[in-house]
């Protein structure tokens, strides 16, 4: 077989693949009388019925809302903290024991404390979505700003650029790709985080609504809620990535033009 | 360089005690409200307690239990289906646009299906972390698979190795080290699930006893059931490195850890 067409077979079998799949759950489905797995067609009927766009302010709306600032918290806090982690070889040994522990304990082990304190509000998720989200970022943006090349860190001090000038200009544009790294992996957690607070305590959001569904056996109502997780999910990873190879693009052009 | 005041090896040692300190003192003067942040001295002797008692070391086993059967189950299935999958350029390139689309559904979103169908129990839990831990070894298997050097499985192809001897001696090698990582990073995702499902559906464990800790009003109990829970999160973390730095020792990135140790 030739390159060219093994190339057009595999672009091909990437998109047929997911689609049959679908079309083999709409099939398999089609005339299903089990309670628990209602047809397809069902479900995305109630998908349309209940999300578009019924549901979008009540639900949708906060659920993002407190995502995204969580998530902005915790990228401010930990890209400062591990740029001043990063800059003391000191700091890092001290911050280490603490670090590791905190990052350790399994996130929604804190759900219950962050309700003790904070209560069932919207600011106890947003701070379970924070905590969570700065520990990926922190270690990337530590391990970025140490990567930095020597030269160029040893060459803006002989040329006496001052350190205001050194952080926004040449440490954080160096430790971007490792920063943005850690932001993705953070994603994954606020969206985890944003369902599972809402689960345990809330009166409305995503995770709310679909677990809601489940206790009063709304059946096809709780898989339109999973397939709009799904969705969301597949979107922020795949939005975020576009944002990433869009800002990142005189990175790989500089290490391309370094390599050759 | 210049001797310093307080040496490095004490810097830990010293930020760990000042920690201590701090939320030992500040709910006794009263800048933490007494009622929710107990000094910690009370947090660790309510744990200290805790170590002698059966029901704490039963909810320790049902999580490492719900943990280790969800690791091992992801295990099982995605190592060898990720092996498949890799060895095939053509079946990976049909695999990728589905994995892609199933892999960052978050796994939580399937806890009331896993409720419906299993119930509140321990297969609920195992099959929510067996889900989530499955996505990380494969992935990770499918990239070790992919990066074996060319040259190396041209020469043994041109020493005539067969293609299940050229699996078993080079495809395999050079994958370890990447199954190992993403077996580190699923244990810990496991975990992550194993604790939630307690938390959420309410199977036992450390995770339902937290909450359960917590709405009885007893919060030394729930702070030393937090720090138990951190502390078996860097147990098995500590665990895993140490036996991926023992068994890799051959490996040119666990060499290089050691050299700049």
């Amino acid at each position: 077989m030739s390159e060219r067409r093994q190339r057009w077979l595999g672009v091909g079998l990437e998109v047929t693949v997911p689609l049959l799949a679908l079309v083999l759950w709409g099939l398999l489905s089609a005339g299903s009388d089990t309670y628990y797995f209602p047809p397809l067609t069902d479900i995305l009927s109630t998908f349309a019925d209940t999300w578009l766009f019924e549901r979008v302010g009540s639900d949708v709306v906060p659920s993002l809302e407190r995502m995204g600032l969580g998530f902005a918290i915790a990228v401010v806090i930990a890209v400062t903290a591990g740029l001043l982690l990063g800059m003391s070889r000191r700091a890092r040994i001290a911050a280490a024991p603490i670090v590791e522990f905190l990052r350790a304990i399994p996130p929604p082990a804190l759900l219950p404390f962050a309700i003790l304190v904070i209560g069932v509000g919207s600011s106890m998720k947003v701070f379970i979505i924070a905590f969570v989200c700065i520990w990926p970022i922190l270690l990337n943006t530590i391990d970025g700003v140490r990567g930095i090349d020597p030269t160029l860190d040893d060459t803006t001090r002989v040329y006496g650029i001052s350190s205001r000038d050194r952080i926004w200009r040449v440490m954080l544009p160096a430790a971007t790709p490792q920063i943005f790294a850690g932001m993705r992996t953070s994603l994954s957690l606020a969206l985890i985080l944003m369902v599972i607070s809402e689960m345990v305590a809330s009166t409305n959001g995503i995770g709310y609504f679909v677990l809601q569904s489940q206790r009063t056996f709304a059946i096809p109502e709780m898989w339109s809620g999973i397939l709009l997780l799904g969705i969301l999910g597949y979107v922020l990873n795949g939005g975020f990535t576009l944002i990433e190879r869009r800002l990142l693009r005189w990175h790989r052009g500089a290490r391309a033009s370094a390599l050759g | 360089m210049a001797r310093r005041a307080i040496p490095d090896w004490a810097l830990p040692w010293l930020s760990v005690a000042a920690v201590l300190v701090l939320f030992e003192l500040l709910p006794r003067i009263g800048v933490l409200p007494r009622e929710h942040f107990p000094p910690i001295s009370q947090t660790l002797d309510t744990l200290a307690q805790q170590a002698g008692e059966s029901k704490f070391w039963d909810a320790v086993g049902n999580t490492l239990q719900g943990w280790a059967l969800g690791l091992g189950i992801a295990a099982a299935l995605a190592i060898p289906l990720g092996i498949v999958i890799g060895s095939s350029r053509l079946l990976y390139r049909a695999m990728r646009g589905l994995i892609e689309f199933l892999r960052p559904i978050p796994s939580v979103a399937l806890i009331p299906l896993a409720i419906l169908v299993y119930g509140t129990g321990l297969q609920s839990k195992v099959f929510l972390a067996a889900f989530a831990s499955f996505w990380q070894v494969l992935v990770a298997t499918l990239y070790g698979v992919q990066d074996v050097d060319p040259v190396a499985t041209d020469t043994a192809r041109s020493f005539g190795f067969s293609r299940v001897q050229r699996l078993f001696r080079v495809t395999l090698p050079s994958a370890v080290p990447y199954v190992a990582t993403g077996l580190r990073i699923a244990s810990a995702v496991s975990l992550i699930l194993t604790v939630t499902a307690e938390l959420v559906i309410g199977s036992a464990g450390l995770g339902r006893s937290i909450n359960l800790a917590r709405s009885g009003g007893n919060e030394e109990l729930m702070y030393a059931l937090i720090v138990a829970t951190g502390v078996l999160g860097l147990v098995l973390n500590t665990v895993f490195v140490k036996v991926e730095r023992r068994v890799l020792h051959w490996h040119p990135s666990q060499r290089r850890e050691a050299a700049a140790r």
